[in-house]
């Protein structure tokens, strides 16, 4: 088969900006068709009816057309210049992490990272997806002890197929929009999740992705199940080695609560943005929605959005349980030439649900900065509250800050609020600062993460901390 | 003995348009000079041009701060270095806590001079008494910079900071004004105890009352961009009788 040939060249070789690391790669030529989709199914061992999942998903792709409402400007995406699969090509099973591959090692150590690091963090579960395969999963036999399984979602297709056929493509159907179509049909790799009844997963579950073969578009797929009473708190967060073309990312990630259940999940994301001019950026098009299937369950989004080139995402909610709760507090920060368009959507349709939605958009540069939220009260949702608060930062006169609520109340019980401010970090708020020994970098950090607040704490404290950092480095050079 | 602050024929101009128009001024050590003056006069001109402001473009003259040229630090440099600013108008910072400012503001300090930042338990200890000299609630450290602060809750967190960083100059501009009797008195005795032979105030202000509580050396008047006459305490008290429009007339006729 010719769909096998490693391009060994390709990955090897060095880059204007930025680096790519030297761990061997398989990689299929560029272009979609129905042999690639079977290729990756193979390549994984999947079960038949698994294919025949991904087969129907890319027919439905074909008949659909690329999302134009979002406010966003790019230049079309070449669906056939992209390569949908490169792998490790050794998938090695690991206890520790002095198996890991010394180079994945390096890389790590060079974005900041390091493996070693995370491994001393106190109870913080890693699992790295480098590229798409995941390489090492930790703290999987504690874990296993309490019933959980957190593994990478093609190793829960071997081990627990029954599971992943019951939920996958429940929340986010195939064909819910053009990219979730794509994905289903080309996922290389994610997570998977399981806290069974009545379990509260005792640490923080943490996913590092990172984008590291060259033309490769990642295709994350997440499917984190929290059956009756349990409780997990799951952490994803992104960084990217530099480079020079745009790149094209468009995960899934999926949430189901049951009875009781409680998903907390939080995004730190920074995806190389670009240079200055908006080159060589990554595409961020994810979707990711939850469902409060039973009584009584929450679901909490957190994002601190730095990254990326264009974002487009809304992690949503369905509040289907009576009382269930569905939060979302983002933060997203555009700078340079970045543009995002980011909210979420809060569906409520059982009774006595409750929304909130916390955004801080903060903009900067020539920068677009979009929220766009949707609350959404059916006619059966009885007693449903929502409350809004939207508040847009600008650095300078160059950027744009926008927002688009929408409100579909069908039923004449429901409180909605909405509040929305826009402000301006102005040259008395930073003079001041200067006036007091603050210099004007240091006082854009303060103010931003001032402004934040709200969102940051929010985040598992640790990762806080790191956020807190991140919307610093993100902002610098924005002033002055 | 060097003057901490020396300024001589300074010029400043915002738009093109000449605000101050050669100010001589010369502080020394121990003392506590009164700048007064009608409104527009230049007050806050002068006092933003000493800290460093940038919308104003100093097209003359040199400002010596303890011997050295002022005019060449940036803003923050010229803060670490000593000077400080109690604004007429103090911003709000939405979510910043008081005590995150002052924090990060008292470490910045703390390593222009090469000193660690201060252990958080000592830190608090000496906010509390700082805020103490002011008669601060300690309820105002976990609150938003100035945010929702009545108007003399700003000027006593003017002191507070002031009280923080330890300056060697301070500017207090129109502290006074919106202060109730009380608070006046709050404010003044909190500068009071912050005066030591080795650093020096300079307070603008309209009224005579202030200069009550924080007694002058000397009383300055600043009208058009100049200051047209200096002269000891007593000066403010014939102000306060006469007004300022002899002294208007007297510097046309002089100009
Ligand atoms: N940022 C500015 N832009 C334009 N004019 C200014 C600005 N700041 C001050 N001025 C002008 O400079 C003059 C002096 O103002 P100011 O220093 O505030 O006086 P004072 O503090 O003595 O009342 C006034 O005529 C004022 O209108
Ligand atoms: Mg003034």
């Amino acid at each position: 088969m010719d769909q096998q040939t490693v391009l060994d060249e390709v990955v090897s070789s060095e880059y204007k900006y930025g680096f790519t690391s030297n761990i061997e790669q398989e990689l299929l030529p560029k272009g979609l068709n129905h042999d690639v989709i079977r290729f990756i199914s193979a390549k994984k061992n999947e079960p038949e009816w698994m294919l025949e999942w991904r087969l129907k998903a890319y027919e439905q792709w074909l008949t659909m057309k690329e999302p134009t409402w979002p406010n966003v400007d790019y230049p079309p995406v070449d669906f056939q210049d992209i390569i949908y699969w490169a792998a490790p090509k050794k998938k090695p099973e690991l206890n520790s992490l002095d198996e890991v591959d010394p180079e994945i090692l390096a890389t790590f150590e060079k974005l900041g990272i390091p493996l070693e690091e995370q491994k001393v963090l106190a109870g913080v579960a890693v699992d790295v997806v480098l590229d798409s395969v995941s390489v090492k999963t930790t703290f999987q036999e504690k874990l296993a002890e309490l019933g959980i399984i957190f593994c990478p979602i093609s190793e829960a297709l071997e081990t627990h197929p029954e599971l992943v056929r019951k939920y996958i493509g429940t929340v986010v159907p195939t064909n819910d929009n053009f990219y979730s179509a794509l994905n289903s049909a080309v996922f290389s790799d994610g997570s998977f999740v399981y806290i069974p009844k009545g379990v509260r997963c005792p640490i923080e579950l943490s996913t590092y992705f990172r984008i590291n073969a060259r033309n490769t578009g990642q295709f994350e797929r997440t499917l984190i199940i929290a059956d009756e009473g349990s409780y997990v708190s799951y952490l994803e967060g992104c960084t990217a080695p530099q480079r020079d073309e745009n790149q094209l990312h468009a995960a899934v990630v999926e949430l189901i609560a049951h009875d009781r259940a409680e998903i907390k999940y939080s995004t730190v994301q920074n995806w190389f943005p670009g240079d200055k001019d908006g080159k060589g950026g990554i595409y961020n098009f994810v979707t990711k929605r939850g469902i409060c299937a039973g009584v009584d369950s929450k679901i909490s989004w957190t994002q601190v959005e730095t990254g990326s080139a264009i974002t487009w995402k809304y992690p949503s909610v369905i509040l289907k349980g009576d009382n269930s709760i569905g939060e979302f507090y983002s933060v997203a920060v555009t700078n340079n030439k970045q543009q995002a368009d980011t909210g979420t959507k809060m569906i409520h349709i059982g009774r006595n649900t409750r929304s909130r939605i916390v955004s801080k958009g903060i903009s900067a540069g020539v920068s677009q900065n979009s929220y766009r939220g949707l609350v959404k009260v059916l006619p059966v949702a009885q007693g449903a509250r929502n409350f809004s608060q939207c508040d847009s930062l600008l650095i300078g006169d160059a950027c744009g800050a926008h927002t688009f609520p929408y409100l579909e109340v069908a039923n004449s019980s429901a409180i909605v609020e909405h509040e929305a401010t826009t402000s301006k970090i102005g040259e008395d708020m930073l003079f001041y600062c200067n006036q007091r020994g603050i210099d004007t970098e240091a006082a854009v950090a303060l103010i931003v993460n001032g402004y934040a607040r709200e969102v940051l704490n929010q985040l598992p404290m640790e990762f806080a901390v790191e956020a807190q950092k991140l919307l610093a480095i993100s902002l610098e050079g924005s002033v002055g | 003995m060097t003057p901490l602050l020396q300024i001589t024929n300074l010029r400043a101009s915002i738009d093109d348009r000449e605000i101050l128009k050669g100010i001589d001024l010369t502080v020394n050590p121990g003392e506590v000079h009164a700048i007064m003056g009608p409104n527009g006069s230049g007050k806050s001109t002068l006092a933003s041009v000493l800290a460093g402001r940038e919308d104003y473009t100093v097209t003359g003259g040199s400002v010596l701060f303890q011997g050295k040229e002022l005019l060449e630090l940036s803003p923050e440099e010229r803060s670490r270095e000593g000077l400080f600013l109690a604004f007429q108008y103090p911003v709000e910072i939405p979510g910043v806590s008081t005590a995150n400012f002052v924090k990060t503001a008292v470490n910045e300090v703390r390593k222009h001079r090469g000193e660690e930042p201060l252990e958080p338990a000592a830190f608090l200890a000496l906010m509390r008494e700082r805020m103490a000299l002011v008669e601060m609630d300690p309820s105002f450290l976990q609150r938003s910079l100035n945010e929702g602060f009545s108007g003399g809750e700003k000027k006593r967190n003017e002191i507070f900071q002031m009280a923080m960083l330890d300056p060697v100059v301070a500017v207090l501009d129109e502290t006074d004004s919106g202060l109730d009797i009380d608070a006046l008195r709050i404010v003044a005795s909190g500068v009071n105890a912050l005066r030591r032979p080795n650093n020096a105030t300079v307070v603008i202000t309209h009224y005579q009352r202030l200069l009550d509580h924080i007694v002058p050396d000397f009383v300055h008047v600043l009208w058009n961009g100049r200051i047209v006459r200096s002269g000891d305490k007593s000066l403010a008290l014939e102000l306060e009788q006469r007004g300022y429009d002899w002294l208007k007339q007297e510097a046309s006729v002089e100009a």
